[in-house]
């Protein structure tokens, strides 16, 4: 199979996108993992902001040509963690001048309007609800790339939308959104409340 | 003859913990991450599950035991088993643990202790049917079937053939695209 070393170039630069994954939690690591790993990203899984910021670091440092496999091209963070929350390591990524261009994804199974919206502020390019969907980072993927090879910035403010779409409509390529899970309804209330015993 | 029994048994043993509602579409959601190169993803996962909740639901006992209860606590805790558990498509242990959270948030001691009972009772009895149907699963070791058929055609592991049985012959469960991937 001939093919010229442009092309080469071309398509393993496509295709290596290179997630940094941070959760607390064994389980959503593993799954996280295996979601990324079967829509072709190379992973890099770590348990909590801090040592996300230790592994950018690192990367950071060894920045030529040699090391571009180890270079991130989308962050995925849990919000809630002890420690640093995913929206404590959002804000640290995108006041960096060497990080914030990197694309950050916060991942909560908490629907939660202001949480949504602050992070989406914050510079967050997408808000997802746990439990995080093979679809959804199929649609992450497609979203990424079409990034990069417009050469557009990952956070367009002007045009930021949050469009809350409750039957996970697929979305408009151009909009930043938050994507609820249509399944998710909100927790039934206690049936009648009874005197507090504390 | 005796393997398609036992395919159909581990496939109605699957079907009723989904129609009995102890599993909701996430399992399936985890089921269709498994492949070749790593068969045996969703036990590992459930496995995984099964140590870390041992840990969450000792740790929200003793903080039950406090007095006064530290409702903070105890509603933080329970996020996190709740997370677990919704990550492995628990629905009935995910429904019990919104109770205990809304309880908590409300500051029910008693309705905080009453439903910690219902998600250990609801816990337990998944985590029996789930162990049971692993257990089946193995005897029958992996099976590879090239189906073809006028909805889907794909190349399918023992594991995928039950929800492909039931995708098509029993129309309450989503219909599944089974990707073939090569590895």
């Amino acid at each position: 199979m001939e093919t010229t070393m442009n092309h080469q170039i071309t398509s393993s630069k496509s295709q290596q996108l290179h997630v940094l994954a941070v959760d607390d939690s064994n389980i959503d690591r593993k799954i996280i993992e295996k979601l990324l790993k079967v829509s072709s990203f190379k992973v890099t899984v770590v348990d909590s902001g801090s040592r996300a910021l230790e592994y950018l670091g690192l990367e950071e440092n060894t920045n030529s040509t040699q090391f571009d496999d180890l270079k991130v091209n989308l962050i995925m963070t849990d919000y809630s963690m002890p420690g640093m929350t995913g929206f404590e390591l959002l804000k640290k990524i995108k006041n960096s001048s060497t990080l914030k261009e990197i694309p950050v994804v916060i991942m909560s199974s908490e629907n939660i309007v202001t949480r949504i919206d602050r992070c989406l502020e914050e510079g967050a390019e997408e808000y997802l609800l746990k439990p995080v969907k093979l679809s959804d980072v199929r649609r992450l993927k497609d979203s990424i790339l079409k990034t990069e090879n417009m050469g557009m910035k990952p956070m367009e403010s002007n045009n930021r939308k949050r469009k809350r779409n409750d039957d996970r409509l697929p979305v408009l390529p151009s909009s930043l959104s938050c994507h609820i899970n249509a399944s998710m309804s909100p927790p039934a209330s206690p049936q009648q409340p009874t005197p507090k015993l504390c | 003859m005796e393997r398609n029994q036992m395919h159909r048994q581990i496939a109605n043993t699957r079907k009723l913990m989904f129609d009995q509602g102890y599993l909701d579409e996430q399992f399936i959601q985890l089921e269709e991450l498994q492949d070749g190169s790593n068969p045996n993803f969703v036990e590992e996962v459930v496995t995984l599950y099964y140590r870390d909740s041992a840990r969450f639901l000792s740790n929200l006992d003793q903080a039950l035991e406090k007095r006064p209860l530290d409702f903070s606590k105890l509603d933080n805790l329970m996020h996190q088993f709740k997370g677990s558990s919704t990550s492995i498509g628990a629905k009935k242990v995910k429904t019990e643990c919104t109770h205990f959270r809304n309880y908590c948030n409300a500051r029910n001691a008693e309705g905080c202790k009453r439903t910690f009972q219902n998600v250990k009772k609801e816990y337990t009895t998944l985590r029996k049917k789930l162990e049971a149907y692993f257990q089946m699963s193995r005897q029958v070791g992996p099976v590879e079937t090239a189906y073809a058929s006028s909805v889907v055609v794909c190349t399918i592991r023992y594991d995928t053939i039950h929800s492909l049985h039931l995708n098509i012959i029993h129309s309450n469960l989503p219909l599944r695209r089974c990707a073939a991937r090569s590895h």
